[in-house]
């Protein structure tokens, strides 16, 4: 078992998510993050979607009552044992008793520290990962406070040292680039819109969380005029409610746009002019605040491309540490 | 020797509980362990920032609003 003596700014039980139930409401949730969630777990030898602690700015500290093996990927934020640095993306022991703490973030936004035999929380709709807003699964179904005792499964607690190579420690560049591809609404916008949307650089809004991560410093989007549809609000960025997918980016009002991420609402009124492609809604999991990001305009072939290659640097991190 | 108050988080700093009040400390105040030196904004919420060491404030070094990186230097106490 993990004692949580301190639990950090927002520190949440997460895995590959809980996917199939979008359309009654409930996200995918799970980590922001997956590529490096998962290559924790392969670095302490657990299955790449066991449970991992999904941590946001600043570290919790946790004492272990059981030896283990412990990694820590994602953001560069030092983890230390009994007050001694570890390194990242390694594999590293954590004997019964001691502790594991956490120095400064000095870069990324979200760290994943896995435990040998995954931390051990309920499954609850196929997922043990954290909905804080649904109060569902992870522990208890909310972020980890002082006093909390998290079970973790039973393992070989091996594999000591083991490191993920550097140039598979996928991390966003600066300015970072989020690819994106046009979507069914992009003709609500004018040309020009279209154009300095993504010609400009925009910056991480602090309020930029699990939910969607809002940006802000780009110049306004014009919209095409038109007579609003039955149904839809009178603002210009009012549809008709519709779904929102993962990774959909809508701009209320034309001024800010948001990126919905793994806790996102499922749908709503507001038109989307694009999506994120998968491969990089990682990149976004590791953005700070004020961060300069640019969108990047792609095709759906370069968007499956570019999935195609996330799943390769999976299997590239696995074969490495095999 | 001269000692730094750090912020935990990245975000927005802020030297003031609210617009219309006072800073929480101003350049010459001492500062106790465990005194409240600003705020952080960051996802949608304010986290004070606690002083993990005690001294005179000399300086600060960000300004109210400005945004801050984890680890940045906050004040300068003597």
């Amino acid at each position: 078992m993990i004692n949580v003596l301190k639990p950090g700014l927002s520190t949440t039980v997460q895995d590959l998510g809980r996917p199939g139930y979008y359309h009654i409401g409930i996200p995918t949730s799970g980590g922001m993050d997956t590529l490096s969630l998962a290559a924790a777990n392969l670095l302490v030898g657990n299955d790449a979607g066991a449970a991992v602690l999904e941590v946001v700015f600043l570290g919790p500290e946790l004492e272990f009552t059981a030896d283990a093996m412990v990694a820590v990927t994602g953001a560069d934020l030092p983890p230390k044992v009994d007050g001694v640095e570890q390194a990242g993306w390694t594999a590293f022991r954590v004997n019964k008793g001691q502790v594991l703490s956490f120095g400064y973030l000095k870069k990324g936004a979200r760290a994943y520290i896995a435990v040998s035999g995954g931390i051990d929380v309920p499954v609850v709709l196929g997922s043990r990962s954290t909905y804080t807003l649904g109060a569902l699964g992870g522990y208890l179904g909310r972020k980890l406070a002082a006093g909390d005792v998290l079970p973790v499964g039973a393992s070989a607690a091996d594999g000591e040292g083991r490191a993920v190579p550097y140039h598979l420690r996928r991390m966003p560049g600066a300015p970072a680039e989020l690819r994106m591809l046009p979507g069914l609404y992009w003709h609500r916008i004018t040309e020009e819109a279209g154009a300095t949307f993504f010609e400009d650089t925009w910056k991480v809004a602090p309020e930029a969380d699990r939910i969607g991560y809002r940006f802000k410093a780009g110049r306004p989007l014009d919209f095409v005029p038109r007579t609003p549809p039955f149904g839809a609000g009178s603002d210009p960025s009012n549809i008709v409610d519709a779904c929102y997918p993962y990774g959909s980016v809508q701009v209320p009002s034309g001024t800010e746009p948001i990126v919905l991420h793994r806790d996102a609402v499922s749908g709503g009124g507001y038109m989307m002019i694009g999506t994120v492609v998968s491969a990089d809604m990682d990149l976004i999991g590791q953005l700070q605040p004020h961060t300069p990001t640019r969108f990047v305009k792609v095709t759906m072939d370069q968007a499956i491309f570019a999935r195609a290659d996330r799943r390769n640097t999976l299997r590239a991190i696995a074969a490495a540490l095999a | 020797m001269s000692k730094q108050i750090l912020s935990p988080l990245p975000g927005t700093f802020y030297s003031k509980p609210a617009p219309d009040q006072p800073q929480f400390k101003s350049v010459g105040d001492a500062v106790a362990v465990g005194d409240v030196i600003g705020l952080i904004e960051v996802m949608k919420s304010f986290h004070e920032v606690v002083a993990d060491q005690a001294g005179t404030i000399t300086a600060f070094a960000a300004e109210d609003e400005e945004p801050v990186m984890a680890g940045q230097a906050l004040i300068e106490l003597s």
